[in-house]
């Protein structure tokens, strides 16, 4: 079993454990903690392909990761005031409250 | 490959960070403690970013990531603590989605392992990361894209700030803006 095999089923498993926790909890801010999760397993991701494939392009792994961590942290930004801004509205942030906009 | 071995006691001691940090951060009762668990878990990808010699990709994963979201998280997190109780209610059914992610999980790891034996060798000579070569890299063949990174941060910026401003006759609670401080820092600091 080689290093890029390790790092890629790292990085897998932390993608899973990030899905299962955005697809079970119910606060929108654990949601949030998952997708972070995911993110950061798709940088893993990134670097070890820079790192172990077969045509090194130098460089390209490290400025996808590089945009990659500042669209997250735009993201991160947005999506915690949104929650803020809910949270001052309906006084809570559990998910399957916030259901004004349901048909 | 370098003449360490393949699962070195390093490499274990990161991975078992990341992935006790991640469980401890999805499964956590406490919203507190599943914040700074997430920490936990950041700080483990950083130094694995370390051993695969992209150093400054660590360090920025541990300034932008560890220091601006992990942070604005738990403040988000102590922010809106108040009305809900303090411990979340479970879900209805976990099992469902515990079981998509370990079944992805098990496909993941199948097609890792039984992919052809060339698509992954690791190079003769491995790559390596200057800081020189990046950012002459950034300012020459990726300046469109860097630009756009920063105007995007701008909105992001802007946006957060009026989103989370309190609205005139809504806030039931007289103690004013304090949602707008917190999500002002984060995006400036990747730029």
């Amino acid at each position: 079993m080689s290093a890029a095999t390790l790092h890629l089923l790292l990085a897998a498993a932390m993608f899973c454990i990030g899905l299962a926790g955005a697809l079970c909890r119910r606060n929108a801010i654990l949601v949030l903690i998952g997708i972070e999760l995911m993110l950061n397993a798709a940088n893993l991701n990134f670097l070890t392909f820079w790192k172990y494939g077969p045509q090194p392009q130098p460089l390209d792994g490290p400025v996808f990761v590089l945009f990659s961590v500042a669209i997250a942290a735009a993201e991160a930004a947005v999506g915690l005031a949104l929650i803020i801004a809910i949270h001052r509205r309906y006084r809570t942030t559990q998910l399957e409250e916030i259901s004004r906009l349901r048909g | 490959m370098p003449p360490e071995p393949v699962l070195s006691l390093a490499f274990a001691i990161v991975a078992g960070l990341v992935l006790g940090g991640s469980v401890a951060a999805v499964s956590c009762r406490n919203r507190v403690h599943a914040g700074l668990f997430l920490a936990v878990a950041l700080v483990g990808l950083a130094l694995v970013f370390l051993r695969m010699g992209a150093e400054f990709l660590g360090f920025i994963q541990i300034l932008v990531y560890v220091g601006a979201v992990a942070v604005l998280i738990v403040f988000a997190i102590l922010l809106t603590r108040g009305s809900d109780s303090a411990h979340e209610r479970r879900s209805n059914a976990p099992g469902i989605g515990i079981g998509l992610a370990v079944l992805l999980w098990g496909v993941l790891a199948w097609g890792i392992l039984h992919r052809s034996p060339g698509a992954i060798a690791t190079p003769s000579p491995p790559p390596s990361m200057a800081v020189r070569d990046l950012g002459e890299r950034l300012l020459r063949e990726e300046l469109l894209p860097l630009q756009t990174v920063g105007l995007l941060l701008t909105a992001a910026l802007i946006g957060a700030a009026l989103i989370a401003l309190p609205e005139p006759g809504i806030s039931p609670r007289p103690s004013g803006s304090h949602g707008s401080a917190g999500t002002e820092t984060p995006p400036s600091s990747p730029t």
